[in-house]
C-alpha cells in the first residue's frame, strides 16, 4: 500500500498528462499554464515555509558536540565537529551540505550471540545520496542551456564534463545514468532493509517514483523518442521571459516530463524535501560551541521564575542549620521552640 | 516479576524475532498499540508531588490526582486533548529546533540502529525516527495540510488515548542521549523531540515519581535525595573520617555556606550518600586541599544534578537558578562543578541562558593554582572539575603516585551529556593517563561523541524498569567486555553521578568483574598527600598494590 498508492499516483500523474496535451488547448495548459502556476507555487510556498521555521525563535544554543569542544589551550579542539566560532560554524555546515558529513559517519549494527553487538562502516546510503544529489544538481544546471541564449559557459562546460565518457549519439551524459542508478538503489534499500521498509511512508516512495518518472521520460527523449528540440527551447525561452509560444508538435513526451516536473516543484514545499532548506537552520548544526563563552540569549526567557529562595530555605531550616554549626543569615530568636517555619511548602510524603 | 538472568536475557536479545534480529513486525506500527505490564513502565508522580510542582507552575503539571498507568482510565481532563494539541502550536511557536525536527526527517533510517534502546529491545518505536514519529504523525495531522487531507497516508494520525500511552511508554525508553543526532544528516536530535513529547505529558498530568519526586527534593532541600542541611553536612562529614582512615589526614578544609570562599563547588548530591560516589567525593576533597584551594560546598545550592530537566524547561530553570544565586549570595568568585553529566548539559548549554541575569558580581573563572584563565567559561563562570584538574596536572602541580592505580585496569565511559552536549572528551582522558598506568579506550564506534549511554539517564535509572534498563545498557556494557576480555579491565570510570548509580547495576548484571569509580576518585588515590601516613589502601578500602597479604 505505501508503494503501490504512491507508483499509482504517478502513473496517473502520466496518463493525465498524456490525455491532457492532447486535448484541444492541451498544450498551453501543460506547456505554459501549469508550469507558471507550479513554479509560482514553489517559490511561494518555499518561501512560506522558511518564513514559518524562522518566526520561531531559537531560545537555546543547543549544538551536538561530535568532538573536543574549545578548553584549555593545550587540548586540540576538533574545530569542524565541535566549531567554537562562526568560521567553525560555516565550516561544518558545508561539510554538512556538500559532502554529507554526518551520514559518513554512519554504521551498521548487528546482534549475535553472545550477545555481542558489532559495528560495521556503512557507506553506502552517503555514497548513493550523494550521487543522487550530485547528478540532480548537474542536470539541472544542464537545463539552463533552455533558458539561456547564448547558453552560458559553464553549462557547456559542465555538459563536456558530464559527456566525458564519449558514448553513443547523442552523447550519453553519466549524470542521467548515475540518477536512475542512485535511485532505483534508494528504493530497493527502502524496501530490501526491514528497518527501513518498516519506518517508510509513501511519502517517501512518491518522490523517488516522481523523480524517477522525471528521469525516464528525459532520458526517453534525449536518446530514443526524440521530440522538436528547438521548439522546446522557443517554449523554454518564452517561459523564462514571460512570452511563451508553443510552435510545431513538440512531441507528448516532453509535456509529460514537464507535467511531472511542475507536479515535484508544487509538492516539494509541503514535503520532506523541504529537508533542503531545513538542513541549514538545523540547530544542533549550525550554532557554535561557545555556550560558555558567550551568553546565547532567549527571547521568551521568562524572568518570574525564580529560584527557591535562600531566605525560604533558611526559614524552613534555621534551626537544623544553627544546631549543625553551619553559618545561618538570620539567628534563631531567643526562645527557638516553635517548629521551623513554612511546613506548608513541603511535599507529603 | 523477577527479572530474568542474564544469560536468559541474552539469548533473548540475540535470538528473539525483533526488527534487530531481522524479523518484520506483521502489522504496520500504528497499529501495534502500547500494553503496560509491570516492568515495563515507570510510576507514575504521587498526588501530593504533583501539588506541590503545580503550586510553582499552575497548570505546566497537569491535574494532580492518583491514577494507574495500566489502568484504561487515566483520569485525564475532558479537555486532554485540546491541551496537548495548544501545548504542540505552542513549542512549536516557541522552538525553532521543534518545527525543524518535525518537517525534515526524510526517514533515511541512518539514526534507526544507533540507539541503545533499540539495539537492546529491537522494539521498532525505539528507532529513534520512529520515536519522532509517534509525535510528528500528530503534528501532521494537526499542522500540515498534506496531513490533514492525506491522513493516514501522509503518515498523519489523531491524537488518541492510544498515542498518549504510546508516548508515556516511549518518551520513557529515551536517554535524551543525543547519539542519534550525531548521525542524522539534518541534526535531528530526538532527545529534542523527546523534551517536547514529555513537557506535553506532564500539562495532562502523565508523569514519573521517580523524576518528579527528586525534582520537588531538589527544590525544597536543595538536593535531590532530599537531605536536610544537616544530614548534608553530617553525610559529608562522616567522609572525612573515612579519609582520615585512608591517608591518616583530618582534613579542616571542607566548609558549608562559607562567605567569601573564593570557589563555590557544587557536586551532584548522591556523591555524599552512596558508594560509588563518596569515593568520588573522597577524590574531590583530597586535591583541593592538597592545592590549598579556598572553596566552599553549599547546602542549599547542594544538588548539581538537576531533575527539572526531564520534566520542562520551566522546572530546569528553577532549579538551575540556585547556583548563581547561591553563588551570589556567597560571594564567591567563580563556580566549580563536579562529575555529573546532565547536569553539565544544562550548565553547559542552557544555564547562563536561563540564568544569566541572577549573576551580577560572578568574574571569570581563573585557577587560583595555576593562573589559567578558563577563557571557555568567560560567560557561564562555571568550569568543570575535569577542565581543572587536568589544568593542574599539565602545570605539575599534583604529586601524584601513578602505581596506587595500579590494582586498577581502567576504562573510560563518555557520558552523553559531557560527550555530545559540551564536547568534553579529552581532559577526563588527559587525567586518567596521569594518575593510573593502566589506561585502556573502549572501540571507536562507543566512545567519545559516539559513547553508548548508560541505559538509565533521565530519570530511568528506577527499580520497576529494571530489565529495560539492562537492555538498554547493553551495548556499553557489550564494550565494556570487549576490553575486559582483551585488557583484563576492571574499572570502569566515568564522570557522572547517574552512571556511578546505573552502570554499577550494569556490570554486576552484565560483567560482574568490574567495578564503577569517577574519575575523581582516582585522581585522589593517586594523590600524594603532605603528612600522610603510609598508605596501605585506596579510598575504598581495598589494600593497595604490593600491600596485601
Ligand atoms: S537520521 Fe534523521 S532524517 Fe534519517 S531517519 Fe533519522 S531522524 Fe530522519
Ligand atoms: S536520544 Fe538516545 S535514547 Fe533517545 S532516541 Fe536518540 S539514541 Fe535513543
Amino acid at each position: 500500500m505505501r508503494i503501490l498508492y504512491p507508483f499509482l499516483a504517478v502513473l496517473a500523474l502520466v496518463l493525465i498528462s498524456f490525455v491532457g496535451a492532447k486535448m484541444p488547448g492541451g498544450q498551453s495548459l501543460f506547456g505554459v499554464v501549469i508550469p507558471y502556476l507550479a513554479f509560482f507555487a514553489f517559490i511561494i510556498f518555499f518561501i512560506k515555509k522558511i518564513i514559518y521555521w524562522a518566526k520561531s525563535p531559537v531560545p537555546f544554543r543547543i549544538p551536538t558536540t561530535s568532538g573536543q569542544e574549545k578548553s584549555l589551550p593545550w587540548i586540540k579542539q576538533n574545530k569542524t565537529d565541535c566549531p567554537s566560532s562562526t568560521g567553525g560554524v560555516i565550516g561544518r555546515m558545508f561539510l554538512e551540505v556538500f559532502l554529507f558529513r554526518s551520514l559518513f559517519k554512519n554504521t551498521k549494527t548487528d546482534v549475535e550471540d553472545g550477545p555481542k553487538l558489532v559495528y560495521g562502516s556503512s557507506k553506502y546510503l552517503w555514497l548513493f545520496g550523494l550521487l543522487f544529489h550530485y547528478s540532480f544538481l548537474v542536470i539541472f544546471l544542464r537545463h539552463w542551456r533552455l533558458f539561456t541564449n547564448p547558453v552560458p559557459s559553464f553549462v557547456t562546460k559542465l555538459e563536456l564534463a558530464d559527456g566525458l565518457l564519449q558514448v553513443g549519439v547523442p552523447v550519453l551524459y553519466q549524470s542521467d545514468i548515475i540518477l536512475l542508478l542512485a535511485l532505483t538503489f534508494l528504493f530497493l534499500r527502502r524496501v530490501i532493509r526491514p528497518q527501513l521498509r518498516y519506518i517508510s511512508l509513501a511519502s517517501d516512495y512518491f518522490p523517488l517514483f516522481l523523480i524517477m518518472g522525471i528521469g525516464i521520460t528525459g532520458i526517453l527523449m534525449r536518446y530514443f523518442i526524440r521530440v522538436d528540440i528547438v521548439s522546446v527551447k522557443e517554449l523554454a525561452m518564452g517561459l523564462a521571459t514571460f512570452k511563451p509560444v508553443i510552435k510545431g508538435d513538440i512531441g507528448v513526451l516532453f509535456f509529460i516530463h514537464l507535467f511531472l516536473v511542475s507536479c515535484l516543484m508544487v509538492y516539494f514545499p509541503f514535503s520532506k524535501l523541504m529537508h533542503m532548506g531545513g538542513v541549514f537552520l538545523s540547530p544542533t548544526r549550525n550554532l557554535a560551541n561557545n555556550n560558555r563563552m558567550v551568553r546565547h540569549i532567549n527571547p521568551w526567557n521568562d524572568t518570574s521564575i525564580k529560584p527557591h529562595s535562600y531566605a525560604g530555605y533558611e526559614d524552613e531550616f534555621r534551626e537544623f542549620m544553627v544546631n549543625a554549626g553551619l553559618p545561618v543569615e538570620k539567628e534563631l530568636p531567643p526562645a527557638a521552640e516553635e517548629p521551623p517555619a513554612a511546613e506548608e511548602d513541603k511535599p507529603a510524603e | 516479576m523477577a527479572d530474568p538472568k542474564p544469560d536468559v536475557l541474552g539469548v533473548s536479545v540475540a535470538r528473539d524475532p525483533s526488527l534487530m534480529t531481522g524479523a518484520v513486525p506483521s502489522k504496520e506500527w500504528m497499529d501495534v498499540p502500547a500494553v503496560f505490564k509491570p516492568g515495563n513502565y515507570c510510576y507514575p508522580g504521587k498526588k501530593s508531588i504533583v501539588e506541590y510542582h503545580s503550586k510553582n507552575f499552575p497548570g505546566l503539571f497537569g491535574e494532580p490526582r492518583e491514577w494507574e498507568v495500566e489502568s484504561d482510565d487515566w483520569k485525564l481532563p475532558d479537555n486532554w486533548k485540546e491541551i496537548i494539541i495548544n501545548g504542540i502550536k505552542e513549542r512549536l511557536d516557541k522552538f525553532r529546533s521543534f518545527k525543524i525536527f518535525m518537517d525534515c526527517c526524510v526517514r533515511c533510517g541512518a539514526c534507526a540502529d544507533k540507539c541503545h534502546f533499540f539495539l537492546g529491545t529491537g522494539d521498532p518505536k525505539n528507532m529513534p525516527v520512529l520515536r519522532a514519529e509517534l509525535l510528528r504523525s500528530v503534528y501532521r495531522n494537526e499542522f500540515t495540510k498534506a496531513g490533514k487531507i492525506l491522513g493516514r497516508i501522509a503518515g498523519a494520525r489523531p491524537m488518541t488515548f492510544g498515542v498518549l500511552k504510546e508516548w508515556f511508554m516511549y518518551y520513557y525508553q529515551c536517554t535524551e542521549c543525543r547519539r542519534c543526532s550525531v548521525f542524522c544528516p539534518y541534526g535531528i536530535d530526538t532527545a529534542e523531540v523527546t523534551m517536547m513529547a514529555r513537557e506535553l505529558l506532564h500539562l495532562v498530568g502523565v508523569n514519573t515519581n521517580w523524576i518528579l519526586e527528586p525534582a520537588a527534593n531538589s527544590n525544597r532541600t536543595g538536593n535531590h535525595l532530599g537531605l536536610q542541611p544537616h544530614t548534608f553536612k553530617d553525610n559529608a562529614e562522616f567522609l572525612l573520617d573515612d579519609i582520615e582512615e585512608a591517608t591518616g589526614l583530618k582534613l579542616n578544609s571542607l566548609t558549608f555556606n562559607r562567605k567569601g570562599a573564593e570557589v563555590l563547588f557544587i557536586i551532584p548530591s548522591a556523591d555524599v550518600f552512596a558508594e560509588p560516589g563518596i569515593f568520588t567525593f573522597m577524590g574531590y576533597l583530597l586535591l583541593f586541599d592538597h592545592i590549598g584551594l579556598d572553596y566552599t560546598i553549599s547546602t542549599y545550592a547542594s544538588e548539581g544534578g538537576n531533575f527539572g530537566s526531564f520534566t520542562n524547561n520551566e522546572l530546569m530553570k528553577k532549579l538551575n537558578g540556585k547556583m548563581y544565586a547561591e553563588a551570589e549570595r556567597l560571594g564567591v568568585k567563580w563556580i566549580l562543578g563536579g562529575e555529573c553529566g546532565h547536569m553539565w548539559r544544562v550548565v553547559h548549554q542552557y544555564m547562563d541562558t536561563m540564568n544569566g541575569e541572577l549573576q551580577r558580581s560572578l568574574e571569570m573563572p581563573v585557577s587560583p593554582i595555576t593562573g589559567t584563565r578558563f577563557e571557555n567559561a568567560a560567560a557561564s563562570k562555571m568550569v568543570h572539575v575535569s577542565e581543572f584538574t587536568a589544568d593542574l596536572i599539565k602545570h605539575g602541580k599534583l604529586k601524584i603516585d601513578k602505581s596506587r592505580n595500579d590494582h586498577r585496569v581502567v576504562t573510560f565511559h563518555d557520558s552523553c551529556n559531557p560527550a555530545r552536549g559540551m564536547g568534553m572528551l579529552d581532559e577526563p582522558r588527559y587525567i586518567l593517563e596521569n594518575v593510573c598506568n593502566n589506561f585502556y579506550d573502549m572501540p571507536e564506534n562507543c566512545i567519545r561523541e559516539n559513547t553508548f549511554c548508560c541505559g538509565s539517564g533521565t530519570g530511568l535509572n528506577t527499580g520497576e524498569i529494571m530489565e529495560l534498563r539492562m537492555r538498554g545498557g547493553l551495548p556499553r556494557a557489550n564494550a565494556v567486555k570487549y576490553v575486559e576480555d582483551r585488557h583484563g579491565v576492571n574499572m570502569l570510570s566515568c564522570v557522572c553521578a547517574i552512571d556511578r548509580a546505573t552502570l554499577l547495576a550494569l556490570m554486576e548484571y552484565w560483567n560482574p568483574n568490574v567495578g564503577v569509580c569517577g574519575v575523581s576518585e582516582l585522581v585522589g588515590n593517586a594523590l600524594i598527600m603532605d603528612g600522610e601516613k603510609e598508605r596501605e589502601t585506596d579510598l575504598r578500602f581495598d589494600p593497595l598494590p604490593g600491600t596485601e597479604g
